[in-house]
């Protein structure tokens, strides 16, 4: 991990904010990044652990995923699963036009 | 009205069941003590109508004999959890409108065992958060100190403002890194997360997946034991659940604890813990002791990677988890129009600052080039805080520790959003290693504030997580009211 208090500058919060697909007001910017640098820093005390032997841990529970026979168990509510969409029109969720 | 708020869970079930009282007369008790409570703001929706009609139903049973396990007890919902046909915003401004079309497992279990719902409870925005001061419809409220407002904790900060105010009996919780055992420090009443996969997380608003735990916060350590027995269970729709019975906890309430072993991590007793809470830390050990436990100083070495591991990891999963709140299926939406712009604009107004920060981390974590850097490195910390925790007990039974490194702040006084993380130092190395932990207020410190003790036990011992807490709550004798319940 790089030094602290510059792990991100503006450019590189704008990349992550349009990964994210988070519109940040240009005002915002500036604070934070300085939060997220903060933050960044704090967590690169890690590097002081050494883990060369260690095998990431995804799961605390040690148990395999769960299989079920492949039957339909649920279905026929299209209206409640279109119930919260904020458009929706002939069974379909609605959204902005993509394709000019 | 004051004598139906006086009685705790366990003995209001007893008194419904002896037809000392009905359900409505203590749902209606309850009804009153939201409204007289109303200024804490730990309610973002109350349900009355319903609460009725779901009491006089249990009265029905409570006379038929056909009554269940939690008849006619009133509790409050934290509103991480979906209520069909009940407002479910995770406190967030992006699911102010949001009405579930169905029921989260763990509440369903709680209304099959006849519970009564009397409203949804305030929490930090989608669990994010250690002062409830993220959540979008502003603070809540902590109720012990009338002159100044505290903060009631986070994230679940509405439901310990709740049962600690009398304003339910009991509440649900959720927990990913603290947010139960936290504001139940702060509030001086007692919770419980389980251990990971004990609580089904099917209908649970998703913040860290891999972390996430649902749990009871309730005055006593019998009420949160009762609670928990309607609350857990395997769940064929959570593939984490575990496919383990619990045993009946109310069967290990009076087991006492002669012979056990508490282990005493040297780790948290650092520099910036609050006198009073290393005092009282120091007094439950005694108290412990002199119930016949035996005392060993243990050592838990990568504690205080802990934080940095979970602020990478829970961003992490929050950043996955909460792509799908993108304008289309559900939630608020921003008109744009391109789809791209839409979704930015969204995401963008719809979500908190402390949301937008962890989405942002997260993010940037799992990004190529710094996905080995962090999140890997991250989880194989997280393997050796696991570590850590079964090496010691090898040793011990069950370990013992403070709850929080002080009591209480004020609102408004932490504006660093690190200073904040602080909170959960003590907290979050059980949920990284999925291990169950219940806090419970054993003292005041000099300005009246509640202390909390945490207790942690080995994966699936909640029978004798609960045992041990009770010799505690025992010893302790912690009988204070806040200042700001309702009588």
């Amino acid at each position: 991990m790089p030094n602290k208090d510059t792990i991100v500058d503006v450019p590189t919060v704008n990349k992550i904010a349009r990964l994210s697909r988070l519109d940040i007001p240009e005002v915002n910017k500036e604070s934070l990044t300085n939060d997220l640098n903060n933050i960044l820093g704090f967590v690169a005390q890690l590097d002081e652990v050494d883990t060369s032997n260690v095998e990431p841990l995804a799961s605390v529970t040690g148990h395999k995923l769960p299989l079920r026979s492949d039957d339909v168990n649920d279905g026929n509510i299209e209206d409640l699963i279109l119930k919260n969409a904020p458009e929706s029109s002939s069974g379909f969720f609605v959204v902005p036009k993509v394709i000019e | 009205m004051s004598e139906l708020l006086d009685l705790n869970l366990v003995e209001a079930s007893k008194s419904l069941k002896n037809k000392e009282i009905s359900s409505l007369e203590l749902t209606k008790a309850y009804l009153k003590s939201i409204s007289d409570t109303s200024s804490l703001g730990a309610y973002l929706e109350i349900v009355e109508d319903k609460a009725i009609s779901m009491a006089k139903e249990s009265d029905k049973k409570l006379i038929d004999g056909t009554a269940r396990p939690l008849e006619g007890i009133p509790i409050g919902i934290k509103d991480m959890f979906c209520t069909k046909d009940i407002k479910t915003t995770a406190s967030s401004k992006i699911l102010e409108n949001f009405i579930p079309t169905y029921e989260s497992t763990v509440t369903q279990n709680l209304w099959n065992d006849g519970a009564v719902i009397l409203g949804k409870l305030s929490c930090d925005e989608f669990a994010m958060g250690s002062s409830n001061e993220t959540a979008a419809k502003g603070n809540v409220i902590n109720p012990w100190l009338k002159n100044k407002k505290m903060s009631p904790g986070g994230s679940s900060g509405g439901s310990a403002a709740a049962v600690a105010s009398r304003s339910a009996l009991a509440a649900t919780g959720t927990d990913t890194g603290g947010s139960i055992r936290q504001p139940a420090a702060f509030c001086g009443i007692t919770g419980l997360k389980p251990t990971y996969g004990r609580c089904s997380r099917w209908g649970i608003v998703a913040f860290s997946s891999s972390l996430d735990q649902a749990g009871p916060l309730a005055r006593t350590v019998s009420d949160a034991a009762l609670m928990l027995n309607s609350m857990a269970g395997y769940d064929q729709k959570d593939s984490t659940s575990a496919n383990l019975k619990m045993p009946d906890l109310m069967d290990y309430l009076d087991i006492g604890i002669k012979g056990k072993k508490i282990g005493i991590p040297k780790e948290y007793t650092q520099e910036g813990i609050s006198e009073d809470i290393v005092k009282f830390y120091e007094k439950s050990i005694d108290w412990l002791r002199d119930e016949g436990a035996e005392i060993i100083p243990v050592s838990l070495p990568h504690t205080k990677y802990a934080l940095p591991a979970y602020y990478i990891i829970a961003p992490a999963e929050a950043s996955s988890n909460l792509a799908r709140y993108d304008g289309v299926r559900y939630g608020a939406r921003q008109e744009a129009s391109s789809l791209d712009e839409m979704y930015e604009l969204t995401r963008g107004t719809g979500f908190g600052d402390e949301v937008k920060r962890r989405i942002m981390i997260g993010t940037y974590v799992l990004s190529s080039g710094y996905y080995d850097a962090y999140y890997l490195k991250a989880q194989k910390v997280r393997r050796l805080i696991k570590e850590d925790f079964e090496n010691v007990y090898k040793k011990v039974d069950y370990i013992l520790t403070p709850s929080t490194p002080t009591t209480s702040f004020e609102l408004g006084k932490k504006q660093d959003p690190l200073t904040m993380y602080l909170n959960d130092i003590f907290t979050v190395p059980a949920s990284l290693a999925g291990l169950p932990g219940i806090s419970l207020p054993v003292g005041l410190d000099k300005s009246g504030l509640p202390i909390g003790i945490q207790l942690i036990a080995n994966s699936f011992d909640e029978p004798g997580l609960i045992s041990t807490a009770k010799v505690l709550e025992m010893s302790a004798g912690f009988n204070f009211i806040a200042d700001g319940a309702a009588r």
